[in-house]
């Protein structure tokens, strides 16, 4: 009989702390898969983030630091240009990558730093309990808005990866999604490519995954991928925004009109 | 090894810390400090080191909390607003045990201050500085000379006791320009010993994880249980310090770096005038000096604390001391006094001691103790405390016009 799946080794067998139907789990798994088909396992450090994904460093199956919040892109510089050899990956989520760790984040792109950034977003702060995050859709409800997202009191979300798209040294820019198997399956892809851009020494590769996040949204994990594909996708089109061989590209997928 | 160059200091202690094998080095611009950057973005990459002018202090910490990380030696330095800016990654690298080595080129303060020598970031730099609870170790060069020799024991004892390790300098021992030795051989990096907690390269053995929380019940205490033990055998075995003509000295001189340079030109013009005055200078300010300190209680009459900030120093002095002697203290906040105004402090100290013999000579303040034995010479100490009180008021008061 052939084995057509198996516990990735770039993942540490043991239970995910996240809440039921939350997308860290299945971008986790991306990762893991990756770094034991890339073969790069035993030279991979990560980064662990402030937020839910905290505790990313248990799970990965490498060496991993926690650091920071928001300082991911600095501390993968430390790593990536002490140990060169080493393939270094921030894992970041909205508050932590487009709030706090903007700069970091802005401006390893623009260093074009050789590292591989995995930035989750799902439009809410998680671990300290649903308040608005920089990628809160307008109208959408969080604990800190709790009328809903207004232009007048909280301004606009921000497009991650229409941002870095200005910068000569953001090399590698997707947004992509897990909201179905299709999707899981390009997600991947992306997040491998990221990978591979490292080894090639291609320079600063981020990948964007939008992710629920059914316990803050107050949604079933059923509504949740609904609303992904209702409301954030409008507002984050699903595309490639650079490639290392070419300058912006068209998204491809939802957007708004 | 051997050779004497003139240098400055912000340039000796880059230099010092290269020979040290300090391969890595991140910071953002600050005046008084900007020769240490410019000097490594010149120097390091010639010997295969890495520099980076970072976008903002918090990234160049953060970028030293990776490199740490690795195992490399590991540097930045900043002046004092941007080393407030640096404190929580400096709190991360203590909370993950990590070793690097940072200086701080002191400016006055508070806020933007100004831009010349000051001691203002004393508690700062003792106390931790970040938050939670741990230690930094804290070395005080008072010459060019030191600031070119410190890195390299800052970096050793970093990774001794695996925690951040830094030289609290300030603007004038920065600028200045003073012969140097640099005492030691230059350090091969390669050489250096592997590092067991280090990331990258995790072939055949467990993944390795750098972090500075545990959120399981009772574990984060028992981590900062062991680092206390860790500090208590710093206190023990690392004071370094400097005493110069305390023995038979009437008043000893307490101070550190720049104002320790200034008190012993104000000593020689002291004893040329035929006053016993010795100079005390800690060289560690974590750890401090404590036992060496108390150790003169019995000996001098008078200590005489000169420091370029408000009375920060000068409580370190006297928890050591322990009220068993008399403590002046001349305080000067972002003001750089001259060695003939602290020769004006010696004499008005050495003054106090003849007036008070009795109250100098005073037993550290004893309970339990019968009290009538010991009435006379509590009032008298009392008085001169209050003495002391009235004159520290006083020059408060004269502050503004310095």
């Amino acid at each position: 009989m052939q084995q057509v799946n198996k516990w990735p080794s770039g993942l540490v067998n043991k239970p995910l702390r996240y809440c039921p139907g939350c997308g860290h789990g299945i971008v986790h798994r991306i990762v893991g898969e990756c770094l034991e088909e890339l073969g790069i396992r035993e030279r991979t450090v990560g980064i662990a983030p402030v937020g839910c994904s905290v505790f990313a460093d248990e799970y990965f199956n490498c060496d991993m630091i926690q650091g920071p919040h928001g300082r991911g892109p600095a501390i993968a510089t430390g790593i990536k240009r002490s140990k060169p050899e080493c393939i270094v990956f921030s894992y970041q989520g909205d508050g932590d990558l487009a709030s706090i760790g903007m700069a970091e984040t802005v401006h390893s792109a623009a260093r074009s730093e050789n590292i591989t950034v995995i930035f989750i977003n799902n439009a809410i702060y998680g671990m300290t309990g649903g308040q608005m995050a920089p990628t809160t859709l307008i109208g959408q409800q969080a604990s800190t808005c709790p009328r809903g997202r207004t232009v007048q009191a909280n301004g606009y979300p921000i497009r991650v990866c229409e941002l870095l798209a200005q910068l000569e040294g953001a090399r590698y820019l997707e947004r992509t999604s897990t909201h179905t198997a299709a999707h899981v399956i390009k997600a991947k892809k992306a997040i491998r490519q990221a990978f591979q851009n490292q080894i090639d020494g291609k320079g600063f590769s981020l990948v964007e995954v939008l992710s629920i996040c059914p316990t803050n949204w107050g949604l079933t994990p059923l509504q949740s991928l609904k609303f992904v594909t209702e409301k954030m996708m409008p507002m984050y089109p699903l595309g490639v925004f650079r490639t290392p061989d070419a300058a912006a590209g068209a998204a491809t997928e939802g957007g708004a009109a | 090894m051997g050779e004497k160059i003139l240098m400055k200091g912000n340039e000796a202690l880059a230099e010092g810390a290269i020979r040290a094998g300090c391969r890595f080095f991140s910071g953002y611009p600050i005046t008084p400090q900007n020769e240490v950057p410019e000097y490594m973005s010149w120097r390091l990459p010639d010997e295969g080191g890495t520099f980076i002018q970072a976008e903002s202090e918090v990234a160049a910490i953060n970028m030293i909390y990776g490199a740490a990380a690795t195992g490399i030696r590991a540097m930045t330095s900043s002046s004092s607003p941007g080393i407030s800016l640096k404190q929580e990654g400096i709190s991360y690298c203590a909370g993950a045990d990590l070793p690097f080595f940072y200086a701080n080129v002191v400016r006055g303060g508070p806020g933007l201050g100004n831009i010349a020598a000051a001691q203002g970031d004393y508690n700062q730099s003792v106390r931790g500085g970040g938050h939670g609870d741990y230690r930094v170790i804290v070395m005080a060069p008072n010459s060019v000379d030191e600031m070119g020799n410190f890195p390299k024991l800052c970096f050793e004892l970093a990774e001794k006791y695996r925690m951040p390790a830094m030289v609290l300098a300030d603007g004038i021992l920065g600028q200045m320009m003073e012969p140097i030795e640099f005492k030691f051989e230059r350090v091969d990096p390669a050489k250096l010993p592997a590092k067991d907690w280090a990331l990258g390269n995790s072939a055949g053995r467990a993944k390795r994880v750098v972090k500075s929380y545990d959120l399981r019940e009772g574990e984060l205490e028992k981590i900062n249980l062991r680092r206390m033990a860790a500090y208590r055998k710093i206190e023990q075995d690392e004071v370094r310090f400097e005493a110069k003509n305390c023995e038979g000295a009437d008043l000893v001189v307490v101070a550190y770096g720049t104002s320790s340079r200034i008190a012993a030109g104000a000593i020689k013009l002291a004893r040329d005038k035929g006053l016993k005055v010795g100079l005390f200078r800690p060289i560690t300010l974590w750890p401090f000096p404590k036992k060496q300190l108390a150790g003169l209680a019995g000996k001098a009459k008078k200590l005489l604390v000169v420091e370029m900030s408000m009375g920060q120093f000068v409580d370190d002095v006297r928890l050591a001391v322990n009220g068993a002697i008399a403590v002046d203290l001349y305080a000067r906040p972002a003001g750089i006094p001259s060695a003939e105004e602290v020769m004006a402090e010696i004499e008005k100290a050495c003054q106090g001691i003849k007036a008070a013999p009795a109250a100098t000579a005073a037993a550290p303040k004893q309970r339990g103790r019968p009290k009538g034995s010991k009435n006379k010479k509590t009032k008298a100490k009392r008085t001169v405390r209050k003495r002391a009180a009235r004159k520290q008021a006083k020059r408060g008061r004269k502050g503004g016009r310095r």
